[in-house]
């Protein structure tokens, strides 16, 4: 092959992959129907499987998906280049394409340099077998050497930490040694190029950062890695770069802060600057099903976030009271109603539930008509960032009338004031904790 | 984040293939570790959690030699030129139990081996031959015992037992030759696996485990004898008993024809195995 330099590790040039999901079953009412479908079913069952490979007949397009569509970009040496995107953006086919795992429908990429990839951790791990076995099958696996794996072998034992279960049989682990052994194999690994998907969303707190860190080392030592992720705190610690995909097509390459956010807040751009969501009742007394939220009991009209002087408004400070409002409207009487709001965070937390605790029974339950709920949250409580809200109606604790998801969202920023929770702690950013309340505080001289 | 220029070790260029693929024997002498590996797991995960543990690779051809030896030996009344019928069967079980068991092991491998070949490039080719060789342990195992056999029934080897090396590796070609092609089919239908234990209990009965050749060659001549060859473990069996209890002698034309088939089978089993190998992953 010679010493051809280079400066690029990883070049891919449109890059296609099309699959065929197989077709809807035919479903028969009639006794006949059926009877003749079975008989012919041989012949329809092998055009099905079939075709799963095949696209030059004249199938229909509905079953055809291009999980990737025309891809290009380039990955220098030395770059940690994170992919991200939602499920079925086509990341997991990117990395199945480059591993050679799976082959392109057109296009081409080219790979410069002794590749590793981590699809999974512990692939062929063997039950019956010892953790000793398994190491040197799973190393093989990986593409390492029976040589290397001899010299590595206790330095791989030492960092799993399970020495002493090393000659077991793993099935008597529990899972998470396994995984602890799994990974310490990968992560001894020298490829110059190293493709990892998602791999890190396994094992224990603990042990996660000691990959993390690993993962560190590996970048900082100059070796090119391909990191696919739905972890977008780990992307954010070990990447440069940032690809997002969107359904095959690459949406945007860029720096990692501005892509996740990309992500994040792209995902529900509907909702963005706006804090009113509201649902008209129309004219006619049958509404069409699922236009408006909510079932027989209670119907869902509007949800709104306010400000102090009662304004719609989307952006808040850490010190401002947030108004969370819900008109409902109610046609019978129940028992008992709970009525509430989710916040959650732009990583998916809950961050808390708040809902009815006033004993004001007269405008809660029993009664039916049209209904405004207010619900405040004080200063000083959220963290900044982006909140998500839920608003949702149970029957009786459990009968779900209304779960209206990602409703209304609003923003929290930092103001840096020094009468926050802040107190003289200005100069850095406030850490990613999911509230950021102030609390009390006492110091006395003992 | 850059650099700088970097000498590149290697180069692999990614695109669509299409049409007949060559078998890459470079690569495959690459990734020997991982087919080391692959067979060593086989061969130990089996009998793994056994009470009986290896003694299973002697009971299978046992049981079946004690079976045939009353049915076929003692009621039927089988001829068995001349030799006492239960090493007459045992001989012939031991090629043949090998055989079934790579040949629908390696059918299967695709299936089994879903979980890593989806997961990690290596060539394909690595799993179905990986049972065709770690089958080999149990046929060597159950070799005790026909010596065993032989000293009971005061039979001693021929020189001719120097040609068994040509017979294994005949068998071998035989059993990954249809491996290679039913393991391609099975992971896209899976009516293969389904049917493939019937194949191996229709291809006993064609081959001459039960029956001796010498009974084809009555009714149909001799020359009926060079067509029933292109069937390759009839020569293996017929060879292996004539090498071992050196009754008859070696039957070198139901081998010489039996060679080419097996590799016919084996050279298109490959070629099939590697044009089909890139849709694997997608309808696995």
């Amino acid at each position: 092959m010679g010493f051809i330099m280079s400066d690029i590790a990883i070049e891919v040039s449109n890059l296609s992959k099309r699959y065929r999901i197989g077709l809807r079953e035919e479903i028969h009412d009639t006794f006949i129907g059926s009877i003749t479908s079975w008989l012919r079913s041989p012949v329809s069952n092998y055009k099905r499987v079939h075709n799963l490979s095949s696209f030059s007949d004249n199938g229909e397009p509905d079953d055809i998906i291009w999980a990737l569509k025309e891809i290009s970009f380039d990955v220098n040496y030395g770059e940690v280049l994170g992919i991200i995107g939602k499920n079925g953006a086509g990341k997991s086919t990117l990395l199945k394409i480059l591993c050679r795992i799976a082959e392109p429908t057109s296009g081409r990429a080219v790979v410069n340099g002794r590749v590793s990839s981590l699809l999974e951790v512990g692939t062929g791990f063997h039950s019956e077998l010892t953790g000793r076995e398994n190491v040197y099958l799973n190393g093989a696996i990986l593409g390492m050497t029976k040589k290397e794996m001899d010299q590595k072998f206790d330095e791989i034992v030492d960092f799993s930490g399970i020495e002493k279960f090393i000659d077991t049989p793993v099935k008597r682990y529990s899972s998470g040694m396994g995984v602890r052994l799994a990974f310490a194999v990968a992560a001894h690994l020298e490829p110059e190029i190293l493709l990892i998907d998602e791999v890190l969303a396994v094992g224990d707190f603990e042990f996660r950062k000691k990959c993390l860190g690993k993962m560190q080392d590996v970048a900082s030592e100059g070796r090119t890695v391909l990191f696919v992720s739905h972890n977008m705190s780990a992307v954010t610690d070990l990447c440069n770069r940032v690809i997002l995909l969107h359904r095959g097509k690459i949406d945007e390459i860029g720096p990692t802060e501005e892509m996740i956010k990309k992500y994040i807040w792209g995902d529900r751009k509907e909702l963005m600057g706006k804090g009113e969501k509201t649902w008209v009742k129309p004219s006619k007394t049958n509404w069409p099903k699922g236009v408006i939220p909510g079932k027989e009991l209670a119907h869902l009209r509007a949800v709104r976030v306010l400000n102090e002087a009662g304004e719609l408004c989307t952006k808040f400070t850490v010190r401002d009271n947030i108004y969370l409002e819900m008109e409902c409207e109610i046609f019978r009487d129940a028992n008992y109603m709970d009525i509430g709001f989710n916040i959650l965070n732009d990583r998916g937390l809950l961050v808390f539930v708040m809902g009815d605790n006033s004993r004001d029974s007269d405008n809660r339950r029993g009664r039916s008509g049209l209904f405004r709920f207010t619900g405040k949250i004080p200063g000083d409580l959220l963290n900044d960032g982006l909140y998500f809200v839920w608003a949702s109606l149970t029957e009786d604790n459990h009968i779900v009338h209304i779960r209206e998801r990602d409703a209304v969202s609003f923003f929290v920023e930092d103001s840096m004031d020094p009468e926050g929770a802040r107190g003289y702690y200005i100069r850095r950013k406030w850490p990613e904790s999911a509230v950021r309340p102030k609390i009390e505080w006492k110091n006395s001289l003992i | 984040m850059s650099s700088g220029s970097k000498p590149i070790s290697q180069t692999l260029v990614i695109k669509p293939k299409s049409g007949w693929q060559v078998i890459d024997w470079k690569e495959l002498i690459e990734y020997r570790d991982l087919f080391y590996f692959l067979i060593k797991r086989d061969v130990l995960a089996i009998y793994k959690q056994t009470v009986m543990g290896f003694t299973w690779a002697i009971i299978r051809p046992v049981f079946s030699m004690i079976v045939f030896s009353v049915i076929f030996g003692g009621l039927v009344k089988m001829p068995s030129d001349g030799i006492p019928y239960p090493i007459f069967s045992y001989a012939a079980l031991i090629p043949w139990t090998y055989f079934a068991a790579a040949m629908t092991a390696s059918t299967q491998s695709l299936i089994t081996g879903k979980g890593i070949f989806t997961k990690v490039y290596f060539p394909r080719l690595i799993i179905p031959l990986t049972p065709v060789l770690s089958k080999l342990v149990d046929f060597a195992i159950a070799f005790v015992i026909l010596f065993g056999l032989m000293a009971w029934y005061g039979i001693s080897p021929t020189i001719n037992l120097i040609f068994l090396p040509i017979l294994i590796l005949m068998m071998m070609l035989t059993a990954s030759g249809i491996g290679m092609w039913l393991s391609a089919m099975a992971i896209q239908y899976r009516d293969i696996p389904q049917g493939v234990g019937f194949l191996s209990q229709l291809l006993m009965y064609a081959a001459p485990v039960v029956w001796p050749l010498s009974l084809l060659q009555e009714r149909f001549g001799e020359s009926a004898t060079l067509i029933y060859g292109i069937y390759p473990m009839a020569g293996v069996i017929e060879g292996f008993r004539s090498a071992l209890l050196g009754h008859n002698p070696m039957p070198w034309e139901l081998i010489g024809i039996g060679t080419i088939t097996a590799l016919f089978m084996f050279i298109s089993g490959a070629f099939y195995f590697k044009s089909k190998e890139r849709i694997f992953v997608d309808v696995a």
